[in-house]
């Protein structure tokens, strides 16, 4: 016997609300991409416990593709931030959303 | 409290302690190493879950490819300056309200599912074997289409480094 599931809700909650916090707060691109990894996470960890919740197996597939997506997602994201910041030296949003709009005319 | 229960309390309360410390971190290097002790975390979550595939496959593709290429790039790209991570005040202010609006919801949702049913879940494993010929057998479209989303990231990756070589060469070669 373990918890109830709403205690796996819960702590799936907690998780995607520092991952949110991570996102909106930091003024970094790598860490906003952590935060997203964390949001992701916690995604994956409320489907494994309705996977248990309901004995189906489908919620575990789930997490797989959770998997997949958030390695493309990161392999993109990152790409993205080293190429922005080889072309402006800064991995901070604003200054970098600045300097791609003060180089077109 | 059976001794599942007990487990299931300590790895929380350690996934969301290494989280919170990851977050919180103004140092990259340091917020990434945690960041992998909280997913390291959320494998022993799901064996405990009865997922032993998704274990594994948490420590490999998170641990052990995610978070080992966030440190290249963390070392690549050796961030100088400040990181500015504080908010204004209005900005807080307005965090603080939403953040309370949010765990209020979550709460308030957590009670009405509970209310449904608080028995505690019984402990059940997907066998690995079991679990991927499901996998294969109902839902093949879904891994080609991921596994083409893979193929088509690492285009677009390797389409992004080559641009920025190839503009850089030029460069060097005008001046």
């Amino acid at each position: 016997m373990i918890v109830p599931y709403s205690h796996i809700l819960l702590l799936s909650a907690l998780l995607f609300v520092l991952g949110m916090l991570c996102a909106v707060t930091r003024r970094n691109l790598i860490m906003v991409l952590l935060g997203l990894e964390i949001m992701l996470n916690a995604g994956a960890v409320a489907f494994v416990g309705a996977a248990l919740r309901w004995q189906q197996i489908e919620g575990q597939t789930m997490v797989i593709f959770i998997l997949a997506v958030a390695a493309a997602e990161v392999s993109i994201g990152l790409a993205l931030i080293v190429f922005a910041y080889r072309r402006t030296g800064s991995l901070d949003p604003q200054s970098i959303k600045d300097l791609f709009s003060t180089e077109r005319p | 409290m059976s001794v599942y229960a007990i487990l299931f309390y300590a790895i929380a309360v350690f996934i969301l302690a290494s989280t919170a410390i990851a977050v919180t971190r103004r140092h990259l290097v340091h917020a990434a190493v945690f960041l992998a002790l909280s997913f390291f975390g959320s494998a022993m979550l799901f064996y405990l879950l009865g997922a032993p595939l998704l274990a594994m496959l948490e420590v490999i593709v998170y641990v052990g490819a995610i978070m080992v290429l966030f440190l290249f790039v963390i070392m690549m790209v050796e961030v100088k300056g400040k990181d500015s991570g504080v908010l204004t005040r209005g900005q807080q202010a307005a965090a603080a309200l939403l953040g309370i609006v949010y765990v209020a919801a979550a709460v308030m949702l957590v009670r009405a599912a509970a209310a449904g049913g608080n028995a505690a879940l019984q402990a059940a494993v997907a066998e690995p074997a079991v679990f991927g010929e499901y996998l294969f057998r109902q839902h093949w479209l879904s891994i080609e289409i991921a596994s083409f989303l893979l193929l088509i990231a690492l285009m677009g990756v390797l389409h992004l480094g080559r641009d920025i070589r190839r503009r850089q060469t030029g460069k060097e070669n005008a001046s």
